[in-house]
């Protein structure tokens, strides 16, 4: 695997073999324009018209009580339910398994009499000494996410000003804010069209896609900015063909900081919910893991083409490529004779 | 190019900065943990550590705004509260712009649960019996105090009820009468300091109630509520009008009440004014505390306190008069409590998947990369270090705590950090590839993947600061620790990885391009084209001069270009998007020339 990965990032280096990321960039582009719709019109498809409700949102944003049981002497749902219910006959309960013996039981909003009432019921139902109570109002989630949202624009006001510096066009600046928009949009489609839960760990989990997926395609930028800048008056390639190389010539180490990136991500995934059952850890990686795969696909397939489409307009580089391509028409020709 | 001597030279310098900041750093920790107390270990968060977590939400009308001040004056009296309950070590912090959070190390009793929930109440009794618990006093606030009626308790009282109903039926709320023998008992065993163990001044408004002033300085017994505090409509406070508007620059509190509440205070002054000290004065209580007990001097339903205020003082007194204790009435948002059992078993889990995390990073870097993987792994290690040092560092010094959200961060993290020594392999990679020597190639991946990841790593950074400042709870945590870390990364790979790789470059293992060594030039492609064939080289494209010379020739190579275009046209149809590779040729004339 790792030589067959190393002659292929050798062919990608010299372009003896080449995905044609700007080539097919209609059909990337289109690509990431159907999946942007689809995971926009899922919450709608789910919700039933209703953005909102297409969402699994968690107890944090529901506001309700939550009971953590451990060292629970089983860990049958219907045991959890009827304690619930032995108090408080009509509440909504959902009960969901954690590690092997341990139940994380969320009601409706109790009042504290009946919270401690639900509490004995369950320790003398599971047989444990160990249940944890929580109350979380209907506002705490909202209140996170209000301010998450608030974080969210200022970094990327903050990001697109300090990129367009760096590399000193708005138009890469724009291209990466796409492709992040591009991401995050899908990342939550993800969420909706599979019901996983969003909390907010999972919050956190976005944002953090945010730095990663700009990271990503900060660093293949770079690489374009630098092949695109040297291009001579007497370059051999189109002002695409240039932008294509670089993304090519990045794409080994784009997969391989992906799939770091996503290792320990899947690791704190499936040992740290499935196995051990600790909700936070699930939930931040869940959206890291869906944010790392998109991040790292968006960049090639979607900044980059985008990068390259803002910039061929441009008279210079139009006029440009139109020398390039006719000196190449014209060697050909000159063959052909 | 330089002599191999100076990038070694170099190499150990840097190796030598980061021992001084790794020596300095374990410096503080040692220090720490001998002089200040400190442990070695980070301090966990709640969710770690087992605890309970209550977040206060201010209840404000539409428009309206909680300033930061009054939030610290909330958090001041509430800490006042957990204090009084017995609770120790409980943390109180203000949180975003208009939350509370307590932090309460084990389980919340329903007590202190009250306590935290209660909005405070605030009531105006009448003032039967007072006293100072041991000398005398004058009270702060100006009114004059009676002499002592009674002489300093015994150290140990016990808890009393002072409900008990006085013989014969008392007339009214001032009435003498109320103090039973048993209220008198009470009183007289009263101690300021053990106002909240014993609870007595936790009474029915219907009864009287033994408490003391919020200094602890003053006793008393008084009757039962006469006013409440939500008929308060307005407190504020002001410089007194002196006759004829003269303004005297006394600083007084105003109080207005509703209709209700002026009449009933009428009554009160027609009352008290006269009576003698003590009884001609009225207390206000909040939360069973007197904040302050004037005495009657006119008959009015639009009283005026005044005394020795400054205006900090008066503006102090009208706050708590009117929003009671809290200068804003709080809802707890969200109560979490995390047994000690549970917290052990997040964390367990969290370390687990780190530690797996790791070893698959490994595993898949020894794939890649194969011995340079040990750089990787050492850099990591070097990572590790100093990111545990800093944070028990912060966790002792700034109070800062290790959430399970914080420990997704770190983890996270090891993903990350790996990301920018690939950025550097792989820019080292592209140099061989180029025909560079490996020294060469070393400095020259160096330079331009020193670029690369300060811009990434910039852009991490940036996202991990405005999280920190912006966002609450749980998200700052986890920017705090990305933020740590991303700072970490840049320092490890400048100061270790690269001085590392320098000081590899050198060894026969590595420069021999040893298949196992991960730098392989056959393995990279770079032997299988000739040395004039080589792909542009790094340096002509990067240095202006080699652009420079390249401009010089354009003719010549113009013409070589047509030529090779000519030969790859026969090879390979020139439309394509993989560029034609002979046309490059051009290329290496330059490069030579410049080398």
């Amino acid at each position: 695997m790792a030589s067959g990965l190393t002659k292929f990032g050798n062919d990608l280096y010299t372009g003896e073999r080449s995905v044609p990321f700007i080539g097919l960039r209609r059909i990337w582009l289109g690509l990431a324009v159907a999946l942007m719709i689809a995971a926009v019109a899922v919450p709608f498809v789910r919700g039933a018209g209703d953005f909102g409700a297409g969402f699994n949102f968690g107890i944090e944003f529901r506001g309700g009580s939550q009971f953590q049981v451990s060292d629970a002497s089983s860990v049958d749902p219907d045991i959890a339910e009827e304690a619930v219910h032995s108090v408080v006959p009509d509440a909504l309960v959902r009960v969901t398994t954690v590690g092997d013996d341990g139940l994380r039981v969320q009601t409706d909003q109790l009042t504290d009499a009946e919270t401690q009432d639900v509490a004995g019921a369950l320790k003398d139902a599971f047989d444990t000494e160990t249940v944890d109570d929580s109350f979380i109002g209907a506002s705490w989630g909202a209140d996170i996410t209000q301010k998450a949202l608030l974080g969210l624009g200022v970094f990327l006001a903050l990001a697109a000003i300090l990129m367009a510096l760096y590399f000193r066009t708005w138009k890469m600046s724009a291209a990466a804010m796409l492709a992040l928009l591009h991401d995050l949009v899908i990342t939550v489609g993800v969420y909706a069209a599979t019901g996983f839960e969003i909390t907010p760990a999972a919050v956190i989990g976005f944002l953090t896609i945010l730095g990663f997926s700009l990271y990503d395609t900060v660093v293949v930028f770079d690489k374009i900015r630098e092949n695109t800048s040297e291009m001579g008056e007497e370059s051999t390639r189109t002002y695409g063909e240039t932008v294509n190389l670089a993304a090519n010539q990045t794409l080994v180490r784009s997969i391989n900081t992906g799939v770091v990136a996503a290792l320990p991500v899947a690791a704190i995934l499936f040992l740290g919910s499935f196995v051990l059952g600790a909700d936070t850890l699930r939930d931040i990686s869940l959206a890291l893991l869906v944010g790392t795969i998109i991040g790292t696909y968006s960049t090639p397939f979607v900044a980059a083409p985008l990068y390259a489409m803002f910039r061929q307009g441009e008279p210079e580089i139009a006029a440009r490529d139109k020398r390039t391509l006719a000196q190449r028409a014209k060697s050909l020709s000159t063959a052909s004779a | 190019m330089a002599t191999s001597s100076t990038p070694v030279r170099k190499a150990w310098r840097s190796l030598g900065w980061l021992a001084a900041i790794i020596a300095v750093l374990l410096g503080i920790q040692t220090a720490g943990a001998l002089f200040w107390g400190w442990g070695w270990t980070p301090k966990l968060a709640l969710d770690l550590e087992g605890g309970t977590r209550v977040v206060l939400a201010a209840q404000l009308a539409e428009g309206q705004e909680v300033t930061q001040e009054q939030l610290n004056q909330a958090v001041s009296i509430i800490r006042q509260r957990v204090d009084a309950s017995g609770v120790s070590e409980a943390e109180i912090s203000t949180q975003g712009a208009n939350n509370i959070e307590v932090l309460i190390p084990g389980p919340l009793d329903p007590e202190t649960q009250e306590r935290l929930q209660s909005s405070s109440k605030l009531e105006f009794r009448p003032v039967i019996l007072a006293g100072t618990p041991s000398t005398d006093a004058v009270g702060d606030d100006g009114t004059e105090t009676p002499a002592p009626t009674d002489e300093a308790a015994e150290p140990d009282v016990e808890p009393t009820e002072p409900a008990a109903t006085p013989n014969p039926e008392p007339t009214d709320a001032s009435d003498p009468n109320w103090v039973s023998a048993e209220i008198q008992k009470a009183y007289d065993d009263f101690r300021c300091d053990q106002i909240d163990e014993v609870e007595a001044n936790l009474a029915p408004a219907d009864k009287p109630l033994i408490t003391c002033d919020d200094t602890g300085q003053i006793k008393y017994v008084l009757g039962p509520v006469e006013v409440d505090g939500a008929d308060i409509t307005d407190a504020f406070s002001g410089q007194r009008q002196g006759s004829g508007g003269v303004n005297t620059g006394e600083w007084v509190v105003n109080l207005r009440f509703n209709d209700k509440g002026g009449a009933a205070f009428k009554d009160i002054g027609n009352r008290l004014i006269g009576l003698d000290p003590p009884r001609n004065q009225f207390a206000a209580v909040l939360d069973g505390r007197v904040i302050t007990a004037p005495r009657v001097l006119g008959v009015t339903d639009q009283p005026e306190i005044s005394g020795s205020f400054t205006q900090e003082t008066s503006t102090a007194l009208a706050q708590q008069l009117k929003f009671g204790a809290l200068p804003v009435s709080f809802e707890v948002q969200t109560r979490d409590s995390v047994s000690p059992t549970l917290g052990s078993s997040q964390l367990q889990s969290g370390l687990l998947a780190g530690l797996v995390g790791l070893i698959l990073v490994v595993i898949y870097s020894f794939f890649q990369y194969r011995a340079l993987a040990s750089v990787t792994i050492a850099s990591i290690v070097v990572a590790a270090v100093l990111t545990y040092l800093v944070i028990a560092i912060l966790s002792w010094r700034e109070g800062y705590r290790l959430s399970l959200a914080g420990v997704a961060g770190l983890i996270v993290a090891i993903g990350f950090t790996v990301d920018s020594f690939i950025v550097y392999f792989e820019r080292i990679r592209d140099e061989l590839r180029d025909g560079r020597g490996l020294t060469g190639a070393v400095e020259a991946g160096w330079k331009r993947a020193l670029r690369t990841i300060y811009a990434a790593k910039g852009v991490n950074l940036l996202s991990a600061v405005v999280l920190a400042i912006i966002a609450v709870g749980s998200v700052k945590g986890f920017a705090l620790t990305l933020g740590i870390t991303v700072v970490i990364d840049v320092l490890v790979v400048v100061l270790f990885t690269h001085p590392m790789l320098q000081l590899l470059a050198t060894t026969r293992f590595f420069s021999s391009g040893h298949p196992l060594s991960g730098l392989d030039p056959t393995a990279l492609g770079a032997v299988y084209r000739g040395r004039a064939e080589f792909r542009v080289s790094a340096a002509a494209r990067r240095s202006g001069a080699g652009r420079e010379a390249e401009r010089r020739q354009t003719i010549a190579e113009r013409k070589a270009a047509e030529a090779a275009a000519l030969d790859a046209t026969t090879a390979k149809p020139a439309r394509t998007e993989t560029p034609a590779r002979p046309p490059q040729k051009k290329k290496s004339g330059s490069k030579k020339g410049k080398r």
